[in-house]
């Protein structure tokens, strides 16, 4: 099975460079370890036994901003909490994503007051919205899947543009 | 009212002339402000009343006089009681003697009212805001705080107000 | 507003000791993005070396205010937040904010509705201590509890879900009762929970209670005595670990928790190890109300047939026009309720959680305070930690079982 079966005796694959680095960067994405309300309970979860998040190559979270290149903002984001979340996105080196997930990180959610962001797009830039308060642990591994669409039609000259 | 209860809300009421006001088996006793200190040591010494339950504050604005209403809520483990001691203060920026040389907890209680209400304690050893972030105007859990609800965005109006949104840099 | 400020000592000189000032010490910031601060507070240390000085507690990072938002939502509307403020306890909270309700306004509660709220909040307490377990073990890098707790904690949401529609934020209770009957697979599930569990603890206890990689980082840290604790406000396992034989359960029962016979766990040792072990019992405990409530269940109404507060089952607004308007006037005005105060606390799985209620008359709360066991509990871990190294304060932090959201509201 795999690819031995595909490549015969010949021993070559031609792909494009694109192809390659996409298809690397999705299948080993490091989301960090950074849960901030009700929905990193969830996010636990599909971490866990039943759900197995790893099944898609994120077992590794990472506790440093340093290490990872996924950001799931998972819950309300405060007004306090807001700068140190803006400081821990720029601290992750490119290239990075961001899921806003559940709904208070989407858009504020129930709570629409004085000390709630109304969405955590005011504070980052986000790439996946993942609704429900909480989303279930199926509903955050969708936005994952999507995120990997996402990255997967990334091209370099976008890129290039972006980051000069 | 329960009997064990009875006697000790009696004494308090002699000692300080206090009212009293009894709610669905609820004891509210109003104390004044010099008065709560002296209060709380009688009952946490003589009465074993050992933990503060909670401690929070009522805004009864527009109201003036009293404008606030500071709650002691007690608790006894020994005699399974429970007494609520209400001191009413007056006026936008009110002090209140600090309960913490009695009660360890009153120290982020209280701070969270002063956070919370600008309810000052006089004598508190760490008068900083605990919840909101340092430099914040205004105490949010005041009536006369806007609650700062603002317009959710649907498809009707989603440019209109992502015009007025921020929109962070990558 | 992004911004952060940036802070000098002046602001925390009365909290350090005199050799911070002179850079003898070392101050260090621990959060409010790390691991093991189970979620997002911040420790400012004050290191000798590894050994901590002074710990001065920050929170307010998931400061939600939910007390102004409840105060500005009806009675009925107001208790979604409550689901969203211990976020490992929804079933809890909702019954400490439905008993304030109906405390408040004098509204009976049938009898199996009372039994259903047993049974649901004791698989809660399980669910919490669950979460709790696992993040105590993964803390100390036994990953494989984590694995293993969660396991079985998606057994419990399963039964959630079967009542109620969500996993998580459940709403299920509601003033005067719960939203609607059980289905009538409700039963074999939590039976069947109830056959598989207590094997389940055994398991988790031969992988700890006598590991002696766990026991060196457990025993005899961050001692709690009776005293402070009381003086701090501490309660829940937190206090009955330090020697305080003290459950709202028992001491003042309410939902009908006096038919049941259960014990509650003192230990008097105070120590990270003796929490842990009350923890473990606390388990079965609940096993066996659950067990109770579940056989004494009887048949009947789930909620009150006081139509002024109760809505009408969707059937009679058809055919009666009494109960068209008791529909419309609950959702569109809500109930108003008397000019008075009340306090209901329950014990909720990290101590007494109180609601204040104050109405004014209207339909909406003039105040409504939420005495959250987790803010008290904290507040003393600045007494308990001084002198341990930085690797104890994990095992310390996580034993006392904190939820940011119970502590920020």
């Amino acid at each position: 099975m795999g690819v031995e079966q595909k490549l015969g005796d010949m021993g070559v694959v031609t792909t494009t460079l694109e192809n390659v680095v996409n298809w690397s960067r999705t299948n080993a994405m490091w989301p960090m370890l950074f849960g901030l309300a009700c929905c990193a309970i969830e996010m636990m979860a599909a971490q866990a036994s039943n759900y197995d998040m790893s099944r898609f190559g994120m077992e590794l979270m990472r506790a440093s901003p340093r290490q990872s290149d996924l950001m799931i903002v998972a819950g309300r984001v405060s007004k306090k909490m807001g700068p140190v979340l803006r400081r821990l996105y720029d601290q992750m080196p490119e290239p990075k994503w961001v899921i806003a997930m559940g709904d208070c990180a989407s858009c504020g959610g129930v709570f629409n007051n004085y000390a709630i962001f109304q969405g955590v797009d005011e504070v980052v830039p986000v790439d996946v919205y993942v609704a429900g308060c909480p989303p279930r642990p199926e509903a955050l591994i969708h936005g994952v899947l999507t995120l990997y669409e996402k990255v997967n039609k990334e091209k370099f000259k976008d890129l290039a543009e972006k980051y000069k | 009212m329960d009997t064990k209860l009875e006697p000790i809300v009696k004494i308090i009421q002699e000692k300080f002339s206090a009212t009293f006001e009894e709610f669905r088996d609820e004891v509210h006793l109003f104390l004044k402000p010099e008065q709560i200190v002296e209060a709380l040591t009688l009952l946490r010494d003589e009465h074993k009343f050992e933990l503060l339950s909670a401690l929070t504050a009522v805004d009864y604005y527009p109201q003036v006089s009293p404008r606030f209403h500071v709650v002691y809520q007690l608790t006894s483990l020994a005699q399974n009681l429970s007494l609520q001691i209400r001191v009413p203060v007056n006026g936008t920026s009110p002090k209140v003697p600090t309960a913490t040389g009695l009660y360890g907890v009153a120290n982020w209680r209280e701070r969270e009212l002063l956070d919370m209400f600008g309810i000052e304690f006089e004598g508190h050893p760490d008068p900083r805001r605990i919840l909101m972030p340092e430099g914040t105007e205004g105490h949010p859990l005041r009536k006369d705080f806007p609650l700062g609800y603002e317009e959710p965005q649907f498809t009707f109006n989603f440019d209109e107000i992502g015009l007025q949104k921020p929109h962070p840099k990558e | 507003m992004t911004q952060i400020e940036e802070v000098s000592i002046e602001q925390f000189k009365h909290l350090v000791s005199a050799r911070a000032l002179t850079g003898e010490t070392m101050l260090l910031n621990m959060g409010p993005q790390h691991p093991s601060t189970h979620g997002v507070l911040r420790l400012l240390l004050e290191l000798d070396g590894e050994i901590i000085v002074n710990c001065i507690p920050d929170i307010g990072y998931l400061h939600t205010g939910i007390e102004k938002n409840m105060e500005a939502k009806t009675y009925q509307k107001a208790e979604v937040m409550t689901d969203r403020l211990d976020y490992m306890n929804p079933m809890g909270n909702n019954l400490a904010y439905v008993m304030a309700v109906e405390k408040l306004v004098d509204l009976d509660v049938p009898v199996r509705a009372q039994g259903l709220r047993v049974i649901l909040v004791e698989l809660q307490r399980i669910a919490s201590h669950l979460v709790w377990l696992g993040s105590v073990g993964l803390d100390l890098a036994a990953m494989s509890m984590f694995l293993y707790c969660f396991r079985e904690r998606e057994l419990i949401l399963d039964i959630f879900e079967l009542v109620s529609g969500q996993r998580m934020m459940t709403t299920y209770f509601r003033p005067g009762g719960v939203w609607r009957d059980v289905p009538v697979e409700f039963e074999k599930a939590v039976r069947d929970f109830l056959k598989i569990f207590p094997a389940r603890i055994d398991e988790y206890e031969k992988l700890l209670t006598k590991n002696p990689l766990f026991l060196d980082r457990m025993l005899g840290l961050g001692i709690l005595d009776s005293a402070t604790a009381l003086s701090y406000g501490v309660t829940g396992p937190t206090l009955r670990a330090s020697g305080v034989n003290w459950d709202l359960r028992k001491a003042r029962p309410y939902s009908g928790y006096e038919q049941y016979d259960f014990n509650v766990p003192v230990l008097t040792e105070g120590d990270t190890y003796a929490r842990y072990l009350v923890h473990i019992q606390e388990f079965r405990e609940s096993l066996k109300i659950i067990e109770q409530a579940l056989n004494k269940l009887p048949f009947g109404p789930v909620h009150s047939e006081n139509r002024k507060f109760v809505p009408p089952p969707r059937s009679e607004i058809g055919v009666s026009m009494e109960s068209l308007i008791h529909h419309f006037k609950l959702w569109t005005e809500g109930f108003p309720a008397p000019k008075a105060s009340v306090y209901s606390a329950v014990e909720s799985p990290r101590g007494e959680l109180g609601l204040l209620l104050e109405g004014d008359g209207g339909p909406k709360p003039l105040r409504v305070h939420l005495r959250t066991p987790s803010f008290d509990n904290l507040s003393v871990l600045s007494h308990i930690v001084n002198g341990h190294l930085v690797a104890d304060l994990v095992a310390i932090l996580a034993s006392i079982d904190i939820v940011l959201g119970d502590i920020d509201r």
